[in-house]
C-alpha cells in the first residue's frame, strides 16, 4: 500500500495523518483521564461518559450562542470561558448523577455500567430536544482558525495544536492535583483501603462524589476540545466511548501515564491506518489489535503492582 | 526414592518475592503422614504466604512442592485439589444460600468436570458420605438448614466438613478457631485430631493453647524464613523462639 | 417425573412456564393476524439470547454486551444460505456475473468469496449455525476466564468486540452486503418464506425451538451444574478449591450462551427475511440484556416475557411517541437496574412481596460504601 507514494509523500502523510492522530489523541486523552479516575476510584464504569463530553460541546456551542447574540465584542476570548464553564456544568451534572444513582450502586459495579447507559439514553434524547437532530458547530474564534505551513505540502492547523496543549496542560494539573494535592492524597488512601481511610476519618462518600464529578467536569473539557475539531450531535460522545474504554483499560486502568501511552497509541494507529485503509477498517483493525492484546495481557500495558491477590 | 522416609508433602527451598520483597524464602518443610504439623509465627511472617504458595494461590518464585514425590508447583489450583491437597479460607467461606447438605454435595469430587455437573445424581453412597461427614463435624441434625444462618463456629465447622468430603490427603486450615467460644475451640481441636487419624493437617495458629492440644509437629517462621521446627516441647524452650515472640 | 422435578423445581416454575407456553402457542396465534404474529416471532427469536444472559448474567455472574455478536454470526450463516439460494444464475441474468448475490456483481466482484462456497449446502448451514457462534465464544471465553477477566473488564472488552464486527460487516460491502445486510431472501430450498402460510410454520417452529431451548436452560440451572454455577458468582475461589475448573465452567456458560443466540439470529433471518450489521452493534447488544433484565435476570420464563413486553412497548411507542420512547426506556433501566435487581420476575419470587420490597427499597436510599476496587486485579 505503500508503493505508490514517493518518500516525500509518504513523510508528508505520516506528519499530516500524525498531527491529526494528535487531536483524536487529545480527545481520547481527556476522556481516558476522566474515566480512569471514575474508574480506578469506584471500579465503576460511567457509560454516560460519552453523553458528559457532548454536554461539554454543547456547553461551548451555547456560550458561543450567546456571545455572539449579546456579546459580539467578547467574540475572540468567550472560548477560554467556555471551557471553564464546560467543566463546570459537567462536573456539577457529575455530582448530581452521583448524589441520586451511582452512589446506591457502589457494590454492583455491573448494575451501575448498565444504569449509566440508561443515563446516556435519557441524556442523548434531551439533547435531541433541546438542540435538534442535526450536528452544531460553536463560532470559534479567528485565532483559532488557519494553519501554521511549515513546509511545502505540509500544514499544521492551530486548534490541532490548541487542542494538543489543553489536552496536556489538563494531564499536567492532573497529575500535580493527585500527587500534591491534599484531596489527592485522600483520594488515593480510599483506593487503597477504603476501610482504613474511613477510619482515619476521611470523608470516603465525599472523596467519592468529588472523584466523580472531577471526572465528569474533565469530560467536559474533552467536549470543548472535541468542538474545535468537529461538530457537535446528540451521539457524538457515544461515538467515542468504547476508545476511550479501551484506552483505559489498555493503559492499564487507573494508570495516568498508561492512559496517556495508550491513548497515543491508538489515536496514532487509528489515524495513520485511516489513511491507507478505506473506510472503518482502519478503525476495525486498530480496535482488533487492541482487543487481541488485551485478551493476552489483560492487566494492560502498564498495570499497578499490589502485594498478594 | 532418594528420601530415607515417605513424606506425604515434601516443600524445598520454597521462595516468593513481590517486587523484590521476599515474603517467603528458603522454605523447607516436610510433612508425615496422619499428622498435625502446626505453622506459628508473629503476625507477617508469611504463614498464610505458605499455604498460598502450596495450593497455588500464588505462584512460587522458586523452589519446589512435592506431594507424594509429585511436582505441584506450576500447576493449576484445581488439579492441585484434585491431586488431594484441600485448602480451608481464613475466613469461612461457604455457599450461604445453599443447605448444609447441598453444601456438602458440591464438594463431593464425583461430577466435577462439566458433563459430570450436568448428570450428577446423588446416589445412596453419596447420600451416606454426607451423613457421615455431617455426623463429624457435628451438623448431623442441621442437613437442611441453610448455610447462612449457622453459627459462626458452625460455619467453620462446615468449611471443614466439606473439605473432608474431597477426601484429601492433606486438609490446610487458616487459623479455624479465630473467633470461635472456648466451648467451640475444645471441639475444633477434637475434630482435628479426628480427622488426622487417616490424612494429615497443616495448620496455621496464633493460639498457643491451642496449638498445645492438637501439635504433633510445630513450625515457627518469622519474617519468611523458619526459625526452629519440632515438638511443641522443643520449640517453646527454643530461645531463638523465645526471643522472637517476647521481643514483640 | 425425577426429571421433571430436574426441570422445575417448584409448582410455581411449571404453572409460569405453562402459563408463557400457553400464551404464544395458542392465545397469540388465535388473536393476532399473521403479520402481528410474525412479529412476535421476530421479538421471540431476541428470547433466545436472553435465555442465554439469563444462564451467562443472571446465574453466573458475567455480563457480556456483546451477545449481539453471536445472534448476528448465526443470523449471517442463515442469510448466506438463503442469499444463495436467491441468486441462481437464471434470477440473476442481468448481472455482469451471473450467478453470485447482487450486492457482490455492484462490488464488481466477479466471483463467489471462498468462505461462501460452503453456504451452498443446508447441512453445513445449520451445523454453522451453532458452530461459528459457539466457536467464537469458546475462544474469546477461554482466553479471558483463564486469565480471570471477568467483571466489568468483560463487558467492555465484549462490547468492544461487538463494535469490531458490526463496523467490520459494515466496511467490507463487496463480501458480507455492507450497512444494507444481506436482504431480498425469498426461498428456503425452494419453499417461499414470504408466504402468510410459511410465516405461520415458522413461527410455530421458532416457538417449539424457543421452549425446548427454556427447557434445556432450566435443566442447566436445577442440576449441580445449576449450583456450581451461583456458587462461581457468589463464591469463586471457594469453588476453585473445592476441585472445579472455574474458568472452564464460565467458558462452557458462554459457549451455550453463543449457541443459543446464534439460533436465535438464524431464525430472525428466516421469519424478517433480512440481516444487517445494524443488529450486532453495541446499541442492539446491550437491548438484549435490557429485555433479560426487565423480565428478570434470574428467571428463564421472566426473561422471556420481558422480552416480549419491552419490545411491545418499543413497537407501541416509537411509532406514537418517537421522542418519549428513549426516555422511557432509559428511565426504565436505571428503575429496574436500581430498585428491582432481579426484574419482572423478582416480584413473584418470595424474598419479592411488596413488604420486602418496600424496605430494600428504603435501605437503597442509605448510602452503601463500595468496596475498594482492586486495580491489580482484572477479574471481578
Amino acid at each position: 500500500m505503500f508503493s505508490e507514494y514517493t518518500t516525500e509523500e509518504l513523510q508528508n502523510i505520516f506528519m499530516m495523518q500524525g498531527f491529526s492522530g494528535l487531536s483524536l489523541f487529545s480527545v481520547l486523552l481527556l476522556m481516558g483521564l476522566g474515566l480512569a479516575l471514575i474508574f480506578g476510584q469506584m471500579g465503576v464504569i460511567n457509560m454516560a461518559h460519552g453523553e458528559f463530553m457532548a454536554l461539554g460541546a454543547y456547553t461551548v456551542y451555547f456560550c458561543s450562542t450567546l456571545t455572539e447574540q449579546y456579546a459580539p465584542a467578547f467574540g475572540p476570548y468567550y472560548f477560554i470561558c467556555a471551557i471553564g464553564i464546560a467543566f463546570l456544568v459537567c462536573a456539577l451534572v457529575g455530582a448530581l448523577v452521583e448524589f441520586l444513582m451511582i452512589r446506591h450502586l457502589y457494590h454492583r459495579p455491573l448494575d451501575t455500567l448498565l444504569a449509566t447507559w440508561g443515563l446516556s439514553l435519557i441524556m442523548q434524547q434531551t439533547y435531541r430536544s433541546l438542540f435538534g437532530a442535526r450536528e452544531v458547530t460553536p463560532t470559534l474564534p479567528e485565532w483559532l482558525m488557519g494553519s501554521f505551513n511549515l513546509k511545502e505540502g505540509l500544514d499544521i492547523p492551530i486548534n490541532g495544536v490548541f487542542v494538543l496543549c489543553l489536552a496536556l496542560l489538563v494531564t499536567l494539573v492532573m497529575i500535580l492535583f493527585m500527587y500534591k494535592s491534599k484531596f489527592g492524597l485522600r483520594l488515593r488512601a480510599t483506593v487503597q483501603n477504603r476501610k482504613m481511610s474511613s477510619a482515619v476519618g476521611i470523608n470516603t462518600g465525599k472523596v467519592d462524589r468529588l472523584a466523580f464529578s472531577l471526572g465528569c467536569g474533565i469530560a467536559g473539557i474533552a467536549g470543548a476540545a472535541f468542538t474545535t475539531i468537529g461538530s457537535t450531535g446528540p451521539d457524538s460522545g457515544s461515538r467515542y466511548i468504547v476508545d476511550a474504554f479501551l484506552v483505559v483499560v489498555f493503559g492499564g486502568a487507573a494508570n495516568m501515564l498508561g492512559c496517556v501511552a495508550s491513548a497515543f497509541g491508538i489515536a496514532q494507529a487509528q489515524s495513520i491506518l485511516e489513511f491507507f485503509l478505506e473506510g472503518t477498517k482502519g478503525k476495525v483493525a486498530t480496535l482488533l489489535v487492541i482487543v487481541i492484546a488485551l485478551m493476552f495481557r489483560p492487566q494492560g500495558l502498564f498495570p499497578s503492582k499490589v502485594r498478594g491477590h | 526414592m532418594s528420601t530415607p522416609k515417605d513424606y506425604v508433602l515434601e516443600v524445598e527451598d520454597l521462595g516468593v518475592s513481590f517486587d523484590g520483597f521476599k515474603a517467603v524464602d528458603g522454605f523447607n518443610f516436610y510433612l508425615d503422614a496422619n499428622t498435625v504439623h502446626v505453622i506459628i509465627g508473629p503476625n507477617g511472617a508469611g504463614k498464610t504466604t505458605v499455604l498460598d504458595l502450596i495450593c497455588g494461590k500464588t505462584k512460587a518464585t522458586s523452589g519446589s512442592v512435592k506431594f507424594k514425590g509429585k511436582e505441584m508447583r506450576g500447576m493449576r489450583e484445581y488439579r492441585i485439589v484434585r491431586a488431594g491437597i484441600g485448602r480451608k479460607f481464613q475466613n469461612p467461606s461457604i455457599y450461604e444460600n445453599l443447605t448444609v447438605l447441598e453444601n456438602l454435595e458440591i464438594s463431593h469430587p464425583a461430577g466435577r468436570g462439566i458433563f459430570g455437573c450436568l448428570l450428577f445424581r446423588r446416589t445412596p453412597a453419596i447420600q451416606q458420605q454426607i451423613e457421615s461427614t455431617a455426623a463429624q463435624i457435628g451438623l448431623q441434625d442441621k442437613l437442611d438448614t441453610e448455610a447462612g444462618i449457622l453459627s459462626h463456629g458452625q460455619k467453620q465447622w462446615l468449611e471443614i466438613g466439606m473439605l473432608l468430603m474431597q477426601e484429601p490427603e492433606i486438609i490446610m486450615l487458616d487459623e479455624p478457631v479465630a473467633g470461635m467460644s472456648v466451648r467451640e475451640r475444645t471441639e475444633t481441636a477434637a475434630l482435628i485430631r479426628r480427622i488426622s487419624a487417616n490424612r494429615s493437617v497443616i495448620v496455621i495458629e496464633h493460639d498457643m493453647e491451642f496449638v498445645r492440644e492438637i501439635a504433633d509437629r510445630v513450625t515457627v517462621m518469622h519474617l519468611g524464613q523458619i526459625l526452629s521446627e519440632g515438638s511443641m516441647e522443643k520449640v517453646s524452650t527454643d530461645p531463638k523462639v523465645i526471643e522472637v515472640y517476647i521481643g514483640h | 417425573m425425577a426429571f421433571f422435578r430436574t426441570l422445575f423445581k417448584t409448582r410455581g416454575e411449571a404453572v409460569s412456564f405453562a402459563c408463557f407456553a400457553l400464551l404464544v402457542l395458542v392465545i397469540l396465534p388465535l388473536a393476532l393476524p399473521v403479520f402481528r404474529l410474525n412479529l412476535v416471532g421476530k421479538y421471540l427469536s431476541y428470547g433466545f439470547v436472553v435465555i442465554g444472559l439469563v444462564l451467562l448474567w443472571g446465574r453466573c455472574g458475567i455480563l457480556s454486551l456483546g451477545q449481539g455478536v453471536f445472534f448476528g454470526l448465526g443470523g449471517y450463516c442463515m442469510a448466506m444460505f438463503l442469499k444463495l439460494e436467491a441468486s441462481d444464475p437464471v434470477t440473476t441474468a442481468i448481472q455482469s456475473t451471473p450467478g453470485i448475490p447482487d450486492f457482490m456483481d455492484w462490488n464488481q466482484l466477479t466471483a463467489l468469496p471462498k468462505f461462501w462456497e460452503p453456504f451452498h449446502s443446508f447441512p453445513f448451514t445449520v451445523l454453522a449455525i451453532f458452530v461459528v457462534p459457539g466457536l467464537v465464544a469458546f475462544l474469546i471465553g477461554w482466553a479471558m476466564f483463564r486469565r480471570r477477566v471477568g467483571g466489568v473488564y468483560f463487558a467492555i472488552i465484549t462490547q468492544a468486540i461487538a463494535l469490531i464486527l458490526s463496523l467490520g460487516i459494515d466496511g467490507n460491502q463487496g463480501y458480507t452486503g455492507g450497512r444494507n445486510g444481506i436482504t431480498d431472501l425469498r426461498t428456503l430450498m425452494g419453499w417461499d418464506i414470504r408466504s402468510e402460510h410459511a410465516q405461520q410454520v415458522l413461527y410455530f417452529i421458532c416457538v417449539l425451538l424457543l421452549l425446548g431451548s427454556a427447557l434445556f436452560a432450566k435443566y442447566i440451572i436445577n442440576t449441580r451444574f445449576g449450583r456450581v454455577l451461583m456458587a462461581v458468582r457468589d463464591q469463586e475461589e471457594r469453588v476453585r478449591f473445592s476441585g472445579y475448573d472455574v474458568a472452564m465452567i464460565r467458558t462452557f456458560t458462554f459457549t451455550v450462551a453463543a449457541m443459543l443466540a446464534g439460533l436465535g439470529g438464524a431464525l430472525f433471518v428466516l421469519q424478517v427475511g433480512f440481516m444487517s450489521p445494524s443488529l450486532i452493534g453495541i446499541v442492539p447488544s446491550i437491548e438484549l440484556v435490557i429485555f433479560a433484565a426487565v423480565g428478570g435476570r434470574l428467571s428463564v420464563v421472566g426473561a422471556m416475557v420481558g422480552c416480549l413486553l419491552v419490545n411491545f412497548s418499543k413497537s407501541a411507542f416509537s411509532e406514537a411517541y418517537p421522542d418519549l420512547w428513549l426516555y422511557l426506556m432509559g428511565g426504565t433501566f436505571i428503575a429496574v437496574v436500581m430498585f428491582f435487581p432481579d426484574g419482572l420476575a423478582g416480584l413473584f419470587t418470595k424474598s419479592g412481596t411488596i413488604k420486602t420490597r418496600a424496605t430494600a427499597l428504603l435501605s437503597r436510599f442509605r448510602p452503601a460504601s463500595p468496596s475498594t476496587p482492586n486495580a491489580s486485579q482484572p477479574a471481578k
